[in-house]
């Protein structure tokens, strides 16, 4: 699941020969001749996703019809024909007690979301109007020593949307405080890189599932005892550890791939470890460590809402799981809403790496 | 025409029994072999031969960059071990980094040799040499937004902003146009007029030896090359260009140098 991303190291590009030129060029002439580009790409996708769109509904409507004969069907094998045409009857009127279960048509998905949005509004109302009832009872708690009341009612939909977010930073942070300091010392040492190899090989592919397990395994021995709730932690180290093998893998390469005449102006130099380190090395490596971060961050994502799904963990994925379970009439349109909020986020996600990638970088990062 | 005998307390560089051999999957390549040579203080040295003879080997071995197999490289009669500033290389390609200015990179290396100074005085070594070199305006630019001719100014610049005992030049010019290529002799030229840091430079341009250096130095061709042949250049310093260019003894150098090459 998602492992596939993160099988070879990519590196940047190589900056383009005349790159440098458009900085020559006034900035009116720039836009002017980007201009064409730009609508043109709007024009092709707006077609596109109409098309999409089309396509949706038709696949909806063919399930739909599929469906609906087979209740139909059904009814009159069991119940008798007469019961068969109130079912039609049923069906045809659009009740929710008889409505098909399948894809959901787009306009359903649209509803949906403005359920969930209009829920959000009124937990939010709610957890307000607690917070000013209880403010004064905090107060007075705090000064008694006791730990405050906060408001546990049902998260709404954004709400999982912003604890997926928390998940998966704390999953990325994790990442990189082990992937990056080890991948600089192996990129720096032939022997540690071949120590390290045959683990990064075998490692790389398991799926995500399994490192949940093995987290559980592990923090479930470590915090025995104690009655907090460690599914949070648990997901989150899961989502660190398996998203972060395209970091180590580029950090150890970019750092082990370092022009060669860079190390040799370093000697001539006399530069001492910090400095060829601080100055040389990493800023050289800086355009292939970032590839290697975007990469996880996308695969945090990925893996973020099957391992919330598995470790019941409060978020998208016990989101999606929930609805799915329920089985409401509009179950499958909120769960279609969900797909479309984690791709949405995980492609703003990936924007914003892009973003920091070339404000750090060197060279210029290949959107 | 071998090396005429030259006072001793003024060698710099003094090469003895100097040998080279690569390991390579097919055996051992020996590159040079007992090759002798000695470099006087304040010189500039060109050293020209075919591709492949081993003269970029020559001169990391100088710069302490690589092993020596057999024999050894005095300097100021110590032999030489490892690299160190009191050696400035220039590369073939400009190897600034270009993550930073042409003054950070410059910062860099005057940091590393002149420690004790205040700041302020390290920045005015920085900020002299990029001025020599042409560079004022362009000292806070990114290395990499420079042109190839400019960064290898920065280059030139560096170098001689660490006071080395010894300059060495990689076909410092050659990747660039025949244009850039003058302009940078010149600039090359004018500061070491001035500082006179002996200099060993390879090239592959004839014209370059004979305009640049006191002495040319031929390389047999490898593999076992050896010193195969040495001209001095007798031309006034400082040198102009076109007065070279119209000197009598100019088409005899070169013809020489061509000859040396084309045998
Ligand atoms: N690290 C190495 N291992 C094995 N052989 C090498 C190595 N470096 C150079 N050689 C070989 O040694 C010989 C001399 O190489 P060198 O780079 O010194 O030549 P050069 O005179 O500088 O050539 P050019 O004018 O093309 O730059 C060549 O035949 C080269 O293939
Ligand atoms: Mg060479």
């Amino acid at each position: 699941m998602g492992q596939h991303l993160t099988e070879s190291p990519v590196a940047p590009a190589p900056k383009a020969p005349l790159a440098g030129l458009g900085r020559y060029l006034p900035a009116r002439a720039k836009v002017g001749r980007q201009l064409p580009g730009m609508a043109r790409t709007l024009g092709i996708s707006l077609a596109s996703m109409a098309v999409f769109l089309l396509l949706w509904q038709m696949s909806a409507s063919y399930l739909y019809g599929v469906e609906a004969s087979a209740r139909i069907e059904r009814t009159v094998r069991e119940q008798g024909p007469e019961a068969g045409a109130q079912m039609e009857a049923c069906i045809a009127s659009g009740d929710v007690s008889c409505k098909p279960n399948t894809l959901p048509f787009p306009s359903e998905v649209l509803h949906a979301a403005g359920l969930l949005l209009a829920d959000h509004r009124e937990i939010s109302a709610k957890k307000a109007e607690f917070n000013t009832e209880t403010a004064e009872l905090n107060v007075v708690r705090a000064e008694q020593g006791l730990d405050p009341i906060v408001y546990t009612g049902r998260p709404s939909f954004v709400d999982q949307i912003g604890t997926s977010l928390k998940t998966v930073a704390v999953g990325f942070l994790i990442s990189l405080l082990i992937a990056v300091p080890i991948g600089i010392i192996i990129g720096l040492n032939d022997t540690l890189r071949i120590a390290f190899n045959w683990m990064i090989q075998v490692f790389k592919p398991v799926s995500p599932v399994v490192w949940l397990l093995l987290v559980f395994m592990i923090v479930k021995t470590l915090t025995l005892g104690s009655d907090s709730d460690t599914s949070f932690l648990i997901s989150c180290i899961s989502v660190g550890l398996c998203s972060m093998w395209a970091t180590l893998v580029n950090t150890s390469l970019g750092v082990s791939s370092i022009n060669k005449d860079y190390l040799n102006v370093a000697r001539v130099l006399n530069l001492g470890i910090g400095k060829k380190i601080f100055k040389v090395i990493l800023p050289s490596a800086i355009p292939v460590i970032f590839t290697g971060m975007r990469i996880t961050v996308s695969v945090a994502w990925m893996v973020l809402i099957a391992i919330e799904l598995l470790a019941q963990s409060p978020g998208l994925g016990s989101f999606v799981w929930e609805e799915f379970q329920n089985g409401g009439s509009d179950s499958n349109a909120k769960i279609i809403v969900a797909m479309f909020v984690i791709g949405l986020v995980g492609f703003l996600l990936d924007r914003i790496m892009f973003w920091v990638q070339q404000r750090v970088s060197f060279e210029k990062a290949v959107g | 025409m071998l090396t005429p005998p030259v006072n001793l307390r003024d060698v710099v560089l003094d090469f003895r029994d100097l040998t080279k051999v690569y390991p390579t999957p097919t055996g051992e390549y020996v590159v040079l072999e007992n090759l002798q040579l000695q470099i006087k203080k304040e010189e500039f040295v060109s050293i020209i031969g075919h591709s492949g003879c081993g003269k970029t080997t020559l001169l990391t071995m100088i710069a302490g960059l690589n092993d020596i197999s057999r024999g050894e490289i005095l300097l100021n009669e110590f032999p030489i071990t490892g690299p160190g500033p009191d050696r400035g290389v220039i590369f073939q390609s400009p190897s600034l980094f270009p993550w930073m200015t042409a003054f950070e990179n410059m910062m860099l290396g005057v940091d590393q040799v002149f420690p004790h100074g205040t700041r302020r005085q390290r920045e005015d070594i920085v900020k002299y040499y990029l001025d020599k070199v042409g560079l004022s305006q362009w000292m806070h630019r990114r290395a990499n937004e420079l042109s190839q001719g400019m960064q290898q100014r920065v280059g030139i610049a560096r170098a001689f902003a660490l006071k080395p005992k010894i300059l060495l030049l990689d076909e410092p010019f050659g990747m660039l146009d025949s244009l850039t290529r003058a302009e940078l002799q010149d600039v090359l030229l004018e500061v070491w007029d001035k500082e006179k840091i002996t200099a060993i430079q390879i090239t592959h341009d004839v014209d370059e030896a004979i305009f640049l250096a006191d002495r040319v130095i031929m390389m047999t061709s490898g593999p076992r090359a050896q010193i195969g042949d040495i001209l001095e250049i007798g031309f006034e310093r400082p040198r102009v260009r076109k007065e070279i260019l119209h000197h009598p003894d100019y088409y005899r150098y070169r013809e020489h140098l061509i000859g040396f090459l084309e045998h």
